[in-house]
């Protein structure tokens, strides 16, 4: 929770509500009078705890976003009153989540951008839902997220079925291209949510895509040696492994994959956790060469994004789907804003629902949101290339030609 | 009477809150408190007043927490049954692994780990079977309503959780002046004595770990219908197992009101870490772990001792006795 | 489908996984056997040292091998430090404020490291890195074959310190007999301080061998924290030689039960051995009575 931009005293603040009228009064008149009052957004996330990396690259993101529309001079509509962060930690846990958002509450935020994890998002969602906050869901990929009615949360990116959905008939258009190599898969998956939701979908769906799940391997997180997984690859020889597992695991994968000398015809991962991170290809040149990935990925091709992405890396950072995804629903949240011209929650909820949003960097369509969903969102197919990310498929957004198979070492 | 006297006062001065702290922030915060002093005097049950000390406390809020989302999905329990029967269940695996683990005579460190063990046992089962949602969790639907024990309004929470914690104190101050819990005591004071007397360790431990581990289910169950979800490491993780130990300790190990002051405590605690350091990832949590050490160093007996020895006397005596070591 | 071509590198895998397991579990079981303490700081200090070595390399280049010395010295330096001034002054006596004081450590230390290195995992990458020695059966990385033999090295370096030497003498003295050792003029809190300064030496070593073929962030200790108490019961507290040997069986269960029951519910192989073994025979392997 940050109070150090805005400067007012601990006791203001835990009068809550309190305090804005007081301000009022008692503050400065002349100041506040030829100033638009800023407009509070509360910016959510797990920056501690083991969920802790990605959640400060969401946060990078929602506030160099925050810095670029300030900059430009706030929401026009409002005579440039100027955006606020108020940062709040979840701590990689729901029911801290839910709490932060009862403080964002009594903050004044006008709406709440967030928190990552799926878990995290379910609690955050519900409790902004009681308070009527906008509550833009950054990732958050499992699909109750937005199927339990509640008509504050609006998720930019595509949810878990989208994604699967997606990867599968892409996998299926590219096998088809090259000639169908690939009859055999094995998936190596993660054993919380996102993995384990993700092979229940696969294994229901490859079948009568053509393709034969050899076998599908849960594993815990962390898990510390690869080595018997890998094992188990070779002896299957899949043609097609697909891995969906966070950084940490995704890393050790591939790395004991090279060191084993197994080579399946083709990695392709859904929502790898490395598979489509620059510092995984910046790291392990070697060991990502080829690696697919049907992952959040922005438009290669639009300006906004390549500028974004130098800034972030001049900050020293790699330029992460939490970053840009951050950046968008920020930016979604602001277009909502200016429409609505109002720090009035309903008045947002309304302007985010009737959002037809699309001048995003993101390769969707225009924004238009169903039940909460952001039905224009879709993910793409990367693929590490020459020591890049390129993006492979569909074709409107490809920067690259996919190499399917990846030739033989 | 006067502990009963001050059970009283604590639940009158808090039972108009709601009405009067108009602030939701607050009332989460107290309620949350109140759920982890909740949790505290279950594990105080069993550690404070047995000497047992669980690291594994998770393994029955987790037990209590499936079984009631478990029964409310896939047979569509009411709630409130549901809290119930959560409390039967971890007493239920409280007699199994309390029966296993006492019968072995296993104390100290050794009943610590194994308790640690077993949580760990069930957070990889919770992991694997479809009818726990193995990895992706459970999802409790939302009907806001008291009969399905999801209310309205943030005070509906906290006054539930309220009359728990009182129960709880209540149960706590009985069990103090009872027959039962001069034994239990007797075994935690020294169990080859306490036999010698005609105690049976065995049972006596094995009862006061059905009654924590039923409170700590209870505790679980209350978790779902707050926060509507479930996973094995929110269940079964260490992190609730520390919390539920951290609350007692902190506040004064085998005392009625030791969890609930351990419990505000620690919460403000934390609190005060994310207002100072909030936009410092990780700064927060450092003063967080800063203060629990130092709390250690000058409050050896908890914030309970607090009433019996001075706080000034006791820095001094420290101090002195630091000198002369030196 | 279970092959002897898979069921022997499987072995193997495991028993090079559990000589790392085994590496971290010797300062445990030290810290154990001598003080009685659960520390909760171990994973923490694991964390500290692989840190340490990783920056060594970043900003040095220097190889994590030749980071050895330095790792040890510092781990027990800090080690030495922190049982001396900060957890022996605030056990009071009691075993409940001693595992206190270790979580609140282990908090402080995770939480800095997060806020002055980032939340990121950071990997090195070693000439050695992906280089395997072909056993026949199996390719064996060459980090793991390392840390396998550095791991039989450690073990003997401490049986030899813990029998032919004055310090070892007083630390075995001192943990079977506290006012005893105490009487006959031992420093007990020099010892004490020494022992858990060893321990964390001991870390200084683990953290080397395991970062050329893992990866650091400020989490990492958790991955390690159980599974090093395991091993520790297993062995026997405060003794070296059951570590290792604990070390080994619980490498091979973890890989076997991984390859008979999933990856996933595998690590139950490794829960249930701990209970069995703290049920049926809570000396250990090779301990003493306690």
């Amino acid at each position: 929770m940050s109070i150090r931009k805005f400067p007012v005293s601990r006791r203001h603040f835990l009068a809550g509500t309190a305090a804005t009228a007081a301000a009022g009064i008692t503050g400065f008149p002349a100041i506040v009078k030829a100033q638009r009052a800023p407009i509070k957004v509360g910016i959510l996330h797990p920056v501690t705890g083991p969920l802790a990396p990605s959640g400060q690259q969401c946060r990078l993101g929602a506030k160099l976003a925050i810095d670029t529309i300030n900059a430009n001079g706030g929401i026009a509509s409002m005579g440039g009153a100027k955006l606020e962060a108020i940062y709040a930690d979840a701590q990689s846990k729901p029911d801290v989540g839910a709490a932060e958002v009862e403080k964002l509450n009594e903050a004044g935020v006008s709406a709440i951008i967030g928190p990552f994890a799926s878990g995290i998002a379910l609690a955050t969602t519900q409790a902004a839902a009681k308070h009527g906050i906008p509550h833009v869901v950054d990732v958050g990929v499992v699909d109750q997220v937005v199927t339990r009615g509640l008509t504050n949360t609006f998720r930019f990116g595509p949810g878990l079925s989208k994604i699967v959905d997606s990867a599968i008939s892409n996998l299926v258009a590219l096998n088809t291209q090259a000639g169908k190599p690939a009859k055999t898969v094995m998936i190596v998956h993660e054993e919380s949510a996102f993995g384990a939701g993700m092979a229940q979908t696969l294994n229901a769906k490859l079948p009568s895509m053509g393709f034969e799940v050899l076998e599908t391997i849960a594993h815990a997180n962390p898990t510390r040696d690869f080595n018997n997984i890998v094992l188990k690859i070779k002896g299957r020889n899949p043609d097609l492994l697909i891995p969906s597992n966070y950084y940490n695991e995704f890393v050790l994968l591939a790395r004991t994959l090279r060191q084993q000398k197994v080579r399946p015809k083709a990695i392709y991962s859904i929502l790898g956790g490395a598979a489509s991170q620059y510092r995984f290809v910046q790291e392990f040149p070697d060991a990502a060469e080829f690696i697919m990935d049907c992952n959040h990925w922005f438009d290669p091709r639009n300006p906004v994004a390549l500028e974004l992405k130098k800034k972030v890396e001049a900050e020293k950072q790699f330029f992460s789907y939490e970053v840009f995804l951050n950046h968008e629903c920020v930016r979604l949240l602001a277009d909502a804003i200016e429409r609505a011209a109002s720090t009035d929650r309903a008045a947002i909820n309304h302007a985010l629902a009737s959002s037809g949003w699309s001048n995003h960097f993101m390769p969707y369509g225009p924004t238009k949101f169903v039940n909460g969903q952001n039905e224009g969102a879709a993910p793409v197919n990367t693929q590490i290339l020459n020591k890049d990310i390129k993006v492979i498929f569909p074709k409107d957004f490809a920067n690259a030609k996919p190499v399917f198979p990846a030739p033989k070492a | 009477m006067r502990n009963l006297a001050a059970i009283l006062i604590f639940t009158v001065v808090l039972l108009p809150l709601p009405l009067l702290v108009k602030s939701d922030f607050w009332i989460t915060w107290l309620t949350l408190a109140l759920f982890y002093a909740y949790l505290g005097q279950a594990w105080n049950l069993l550690g404070g007043y047995g000497g047992q000390f669980s690291f594994g406390h998770a393994l029955f809020f987790g037990t209590g927490a499936y079984c009631t989302a478990v029964l409310q999905i896939h047979l569509g329990l009411n709630a409130w049954a549901g809290f119930a029967l959560a409390a039967v269940a971890a007493g239920a695996v409280g007699a199994g692994t309390g029966w296993l683990v006492f019968r072995y005579g296993l104390r100290g460190s050794y009943f610590a780990l194994v308790t640690l063990a077993f949580a760990e046992v069930f957070r990889i089962l919770a992991n694997t079977f479809a009818f726990t949602g193995a990895g992706v969790g459970l999802l409790v639907p939302l009907q806001p309503g008291i009969e399905q024990m999801q209310f309205a309004s943030k005070a509906g929470f906290f006054w539930l959780l309220l009359v728990l914690v009182m129960l709880a104190l209540l149960f706590t101050w009985r069990l103090e002046n009872s027959r039962f819990g001069a034994r239990l005591m007797a075994v935690r004071e020294n169990e080859d004595a306490a036999r010698a007397l005609g105690v049976d360790p065995f049972s006596t431990k094995l009862t006061a770990i059905v009654a924590s581990g039923a409170i700590a289910g209870s505790a679980g169950a209350i978790y779902v219908q707050l926060f509507l979800y479930i996973d094995p490491n929110i269940a079964f993780g260490p992190g609730m197992s520390v919390e539920a130990l951290l609350v007692p300790i902190i506040g004064g190990l085998g005392t009625i009101f030791g969890p609930v002051l351990g419990a505000f405590a620690l919460h403000a605690i934390a609190e005060i870490g994310r207002m100072t350091f909030g936009e410092a990832p990780g700064l927060n949590l450092v003063l967080y772990g800063l203060l629990l050490v130092a709390m250690v160093l000058f409050l050896p007996n908890g914030l309970f001792g607090l009433g019996k020895v001075s706080f000034g006397r006791n820095i001094l005596r420290r101090l002195f006795k630091r000198g002369a070591h030196a | 489908m279970l092959e002897i071509s898979i069921l022997l590198p499987a072995i193997l895998n495991g028993l090079t996984t559990g000589a790392i397991y085994a590496l971290i579990a010797l300062g445990l079981t030290l810290i154990y056997g001598v003080l009685h303490i659960i520390n909760f700081a171990h994973g923490s200090l694991l964390m500290l040292a692989l840190y340490g070595v990783f920056f060594l390399h970043a900003a040095f280049g220097i190889d994590p091998y030749l980071a050895l010395p330095v790792a040890a010295v510092a781990l027990f330096a800090v080690g030495y430090g922190l049982q001396r001034f900060v957890i022996g002054r605030a056990s009071h006596g009691k075993d409940e404020n001693i595992l206190l004081v270790t979580l609140g450590l282990s908090v402080v230390i995770e939480n800095l490291a997060l806020y002055f290195w980032r939340s990121d995992t950071r990997t090195i990458e070693t000439p050695y890195s992906f280089e395997v020695l072909d056993f026949g059966i199996a390719f064996i990385s060459v980090p793991k074959v390392v840390a396998f033999i550095g791991a039989l090295v450690v073990a003997g370096l401490l049986w030899l310190l813990m029998t032919r030497t004055d310090l070892g003498r007083a630390i075995r003295a001192l943990a079977k007999e506290r006012q005893g050792a105490r009487l006959i003029g031992i420093n007990v809190d020099h010892i004490f301080a020494m022992s858990f300064g060893i321990g964390c030496a001991c870390l200084g070593v683990a953290a080397c061998l395991l970062l050329p073929s893992f990866y650091v962030s400020p989490q990492v200790g958790h991955a390690f924290v159980l599974v090093a108490f395991t091993v520790v019961v297993l062995g026997g507290m405060g003794s070296f030689v059951g570590a290792l040997i604990g070390g080994l069986i619980i490498g091979v269960t973890e890989s076997l039960g991984g390859l008979f029951l999933g990856e996933s519910l595998g690590q139950l192989g490794i829960f249930l051995i701990f209970i069995i073994v703290l049920l049926f025979r809570p000396t250990g392997l090779l301990g003493q009575r306690a």
